[in-house]
């Protein structure tokens, strides 16, 4: 949806920048004028959402790291003394850890919403893409940052989480080693994820601009999935009708964040955590941050050897595997109709893995015994199975429901219904009010 | 969301036109809507700002008491406060002697520099404390370098109380300036007796 | 579809307390008892604090330390001995702000009652000097090796973040300073030097005396109900808890209280919760009290964020 910029230099200025370095330009275009679709509904705000998350995580970061210290003798106190010392040092303390929390909420929301309106399919496979690299950074930079503190959870998830990489054969412990920068997690992997973690996220920035460039040549997909016609009748600019919108949802999202931070702060965190590390005691239950307890769950579902893989690799590849897996997303799912709304039968799929990655979570928190690993090997096969199975077969045999000729007559469909039902089905109206409202 | 006040004028692309009536109302709560975002930045960046003012465990060493007992007349010692050297020097009934006779209009600056007396004028009474003890911090103010003259066998510099090597600024004994490119007295930290031989910084 | 997802996020929420709660294994329910610092306008009380600061100082301070607070902590705001202005009976000067910690008369008089070790002087030797109020609260052991090695083989942890470092901490640790029972349990054995709590996160199994276990190791239930007094054994038919090598610390009146309050077990456990609450997080009243003006800001501006939204999209077909 590359557009003709309408931008005009208002003043002598602005027109003395625009012929040197269109910055202004390229702003306004991008965020002013930029024809949006009309029927954005709710979930399309947390693409802004998580702009504001990745400031809040960045500003709060650099903070943080002018009072840490990054040596296994001083970070826990370090951490304390921003608690107990630095002014709003528990301020800023508590909104970067809990950040990481709404960071994911956030990211899991855009992700669902990706899938069910099938924003990953031509000509939006390179956004796709480059939102899965996104990802896997904020994992990378979530898990080095929960070493930092330097308490039991942060040594022991540590250790866990570089010992998946022996599981490699032949290289696996050499890489380990290399990792680890010693013989076990110690000051040496201390003070490199400390400068990893504060290197990838300005990675992660690179990559967001990258990801709306990319948003911005074939434009915002749509709760309808088709495709913009008629500019006058289908968009409106951005500005300021969905700055406004995203305006609204994001302090929507703040008074949650702001009821966790002020309120519950260390409700999402583990107790062990303000234990200090100590090598020589491994806390009961390992658990890992929430929001990574669906792929634990499944690194833990394989607990037998298949062919000449051994569990401890089976596990390694299914958890990396799942997430890689979105990577061809674009090219298992070969239907053309984008929107889940009308695609009666994958839209069902669609639920059902929902269900699975939250029972997956749940199952992650479990101890891994009895009926937990039964069910998490279930889920696991179903997970691999949507993307592997159901989505290639389905593109093929399903009979999609007739779409709208355009956005305007969906949002006009939309309306009628809405006037005929007074309570439409939650799934099928995707421009009406969500809760959020 | 800062400038929505724009919608007024409609957006620049012809596609959508907001109707143009009850245009104040409709200002109101987008100017409302922006204030509000604008003094929430402002509301951040107060925190922001405040985290980089020493913290609670810096300002609780804000003060420090020496003990001055063995100093005798001629001697001086060095300790650190608030991370800087303070010069803790006893005079001689000699050098009190030559600097009363100094007049004040040889000085370079003629302000006593003292936190404790401020505006005074830089005379033997107001640059000493009790006893002929003159306490000043060790920070040259020209370009914040550690003057010598403490230790015996330092150069003391021309006027007999200390001299800074880093662009030869001359004090004298009770640390005014006298010659080099240093434009004040060496300052006198805020500091009280609180007994015969113990002085509280601070 | 936001509905379906938020129900099934909340069941996952509702399930990650049992995840917690299985971590503990078999202690007893954990006494839920109301604290002053619970809910948002929850505060500390200050005179518990007070309280619970004598309990810590004249009874666990012998053996556990208090790293990571300073006596300067004390007097800061909300901390226990917090002062907005000098009393004046005590004729300060006027350059004195007592609000400030390390100038407040009580915190001074207090810290200089501790001895801490400094130095080296000029001839390299350590000396001591009694405490100013900068100084942290001295360990009562040198290291960890040596406070294992007085305490049976077990290190007495930190106390600094224990309220934050155990789940439900303030209730367990209530739980565990008043849950002691009174005289030995019938159908386990304590060995020398370790005493058995129904509350300690520990394992039962072991301390099974051999008349309670059938041929293969397992529990014989019924007997064990029957031998046991109540409160001690579990639904599954286990003996709740296990044994740790602390000592019943408190004892009625082991504490003299000045202002009054009863002197018992419970009250004191109360009040050193409060304390090591406080302890852990020390910044509770200014959090929460941030709290409500950030949340007012936040809604107001939601509602006028929400109506400016209305106002622009009015005229979209939508």
């Amino acid at each position: 949806m590359s557009h003709e910029s309408t931008y005009v230099p208002s003043t002598g200025i602005e027109k003395w920048i625009d012929e040197r370095l269109p910055i202004i330009r390229l702003g306004y275009d991008s965020f002013v004028d930029f024809p949006t679709p009309k029927n954005l509904n709710y979930w399309y705000t947390f693409g802004g959402i998580l702009a504001i998350c990745l400031m809040v995580q960045i500003v709060t970061g650099v903070v943080l790291a002018m009072h840490y210290t990054a040596h296994t003798s001083l970070a826990f106190q370090s951490v304390e003394e921003i608690m107990r010392d630095v002014n709003y040092g528990w301020l800023m303390r508590y909104t970067h850890a809990n950040g990481a929390s709404m960071f994911f909420i956030a990211v899991y929301a855009h992700i669902a919403r990706g899938l069910y309106y099938g924003s990953y399919k031509e000509p939006r496979e390179i956004l796709w893409i480059l939102g899965v690299v996104i990802f896997l950074l904020m994992m990378a930079t979530a898990f080095m940052g929960y070493v930092l503190p330097w308490g039991q959870m942060s040594f022991w998830g540590a250790t866990v989480i570089t010992s998946l990489f022996s599981a490699i054969p032949v290289i696996g412990d050499p890489i380990k080693t290399l990792l680890w920068g010693g013989f076990s997690v110690d000051n040496p992997t201390l003070n490199r994820f400390y400068a990893l973690h504060y290197l990838l996220p300005f990675l992660i920035a690179g990559a967001v601009i990258l990801h709306i460039w990319a948003l911005h040549v074939p434009g915002n997909n749509n709760p309808s999935g088709v495709e913009v016609k008629d500019v006058k009748k289908d968009t409106v600019p951005f500005h300021p009708y969905y700055t406004v919108k995203d305006g609204f949802a994001i302090v929507v999202f703040l008074l949650l964040f702001a009821t966790f931070v002020f309120y519950m702060p260390n409700a999402l965190g583990h107790p062990d955590n303000y234990i200090e590390a100590d090598p020589l005691v491994t806390p009961a239950h390992i658990v890992p941050e929430w929001y990574f307890l669906p792929f634990y769950a499944m690194l833990r579902a394989i607990d037998f050897n298949f062919l000449f893989i051994n569990s401890k690799l089976g596990g390694v590849i299914v958890m990396f595997g799942s997430i890689l897996i979105w990577f061809v997303l674009p090219w298992l799912d070969r239907s053309k109709v984008r929107s889940m709304r009308y695609r009666p039968i994958a839209k069902q799929f669609f639920f059902l893995l929902m269900i699975s990655f939250f029972a997956l979570g749940y199952l992650g928190a479990m101890p891994a015994e009895g009926i937990y690993v039964a069910l998490a090997k279930g889920f696991t096969l179903y997970y691999f199975a949507y993307f592997l199975v159901i989505l290639p077969v389905l593109s093929v045999t399903e009979t999609p429901l007739p779409l709208p000729k355009s956005i305007s007559e969906a949002v006009l469909a939309d309306k009628n219904q809405k006037g005929k039902a007074k309570s439409p089905a939650p799934i099928t109206g995707g421009a009406q009010p969500s809760p959020a409202e | 969301m800062s400038s929505t006040s724009e919608t007024t004028t409609g957006p620049k692309g012809d596609w959508v036109q907001p109707d143009s009536s009850e245009p104040t109302k409709r200002d109101f709560i987008h100017l409302l809507a922006g204030g509000l975002a604008a003094a929430a930045g402002v509301g951040i960046v107060i925190p922001l700002v405040a985290q980089l003012a020493p913290d609670a465990a810096v300002r609780a060493l804000a003060t420090k008491e020496v003990s001055v007992a063995g100093v005798e007349p001629g001697q001086a010692v060095k300790t650190i406060w608030q991370g800087k050297p303070v010069f803790i020097r006893r005079l001689t009934e000699a050098e009190l002697e030559a600097d009363a006779q100094t007049p004040l209009s040889a000085l370079k600056d003629k302000d006593a520099r003292n936190a404790n007396i401020p505006n005074g004028l830089a005379t033997v009474e107001n640059r000493t404390v009790d006893g002929g003890f003159v306490v000043v911090t060790g920070v040259c103010t020209h370009l914040g370098c550690v003057p010598l003259g403490t230790e015996p066998g330092e150069n003391r510099g021309d006027y007999g109380g200390w001299f800074c090597p880093c662009h030869g600024s001359h004090y004298d004994s009770l640390g005014r300036i006298r010659k080099g490119p240093a434009p004040d007295n060496l300052t006198v930290p805020p500091l009280e007796f609180i007994s015969d031989t113990t002085i509280r910084l601070g | 579809m936001l509905k379906r997802l938020l129900s099934a996020a909340a069941i996952a929420a509702a399930a990650l307390p049992m995840a917690a709660g299985a971590a503990t294994g078999g202690t007893k329910p954990l006494k839920d008892k109301e604290w002053s610092w619970e809910g948002p306008f929850g505060r500390y009380d200050k005179p518990q604090l007070q309280r619970g600061f004598q309990v810590y100082r004249e009874v666990c301070a012998n053996c556990h330390s208090l790293k990571l607070v300073a006596f300067r902590h004390l007097g800061e705001k909300g901390g226990p001995f917090y002062v907005e202005e000098c009393p004046e009976e005590l004729g300060l000067g006027e350059s004195t702000d007592c609000s400030v910690p390390s100038q407040n008369p009580i915190i001074k008089s207090l810290a200089a009652e501790y001895t801490i070790t400094d130095g080296p002087d000029e001839f390299g030797d350590m000396f001591e000097r009694p405490g100013l109020p900068a100084d942290y609260f001295p360990s009562p052991y040198a290291n960890v090796q040596q406070a294992t090695a007085a305490n049976g083989g077990a290190y007495p942890p930190d106390q600094s973040l224990i309220a934050k470092a155990r789940p439900h901490g303030p209730d367990y640790i209530y739980s565990l300073l008043t849950g002691y029972p009174d005289g030995e349990l019938n159908t386990i054995e304590v060995p020398p030097g370790n005493y058995y709590n129904p509350y300690y996160p520990g394992d039962t199994l072991g301390l099974m005396k051999e008349e309670y276990l059938d041929e293969e190791g397992h529990l014989l239930e019924d007997k064990i109900r029957e031998d046991e007094k109540e409160g001690y054994v579990s639904k599954e038919g286990y003996i709740y808890g296990g044994a740790f090598k602390m000592a019943p610390p408190l004892s009625d009146g082991i504490v003299t209280y000045e202002d009054g309050s009863p002197e018992t077990v419970s009250q004191y456990a109360e009040d050193v919760t409060a304390f090591l609450q406080w302890a852990a997080e020390p910044k509770l009243e200014e959090r929460k009290g941030m709290g409500t003006y950030v949340m007012a800001y936040l809604f107001i501006f939601a509602g006028v964020t929400y109506a400016s939204y209305r106002q622009v999209w009015r005229n979209v077909e939508k």
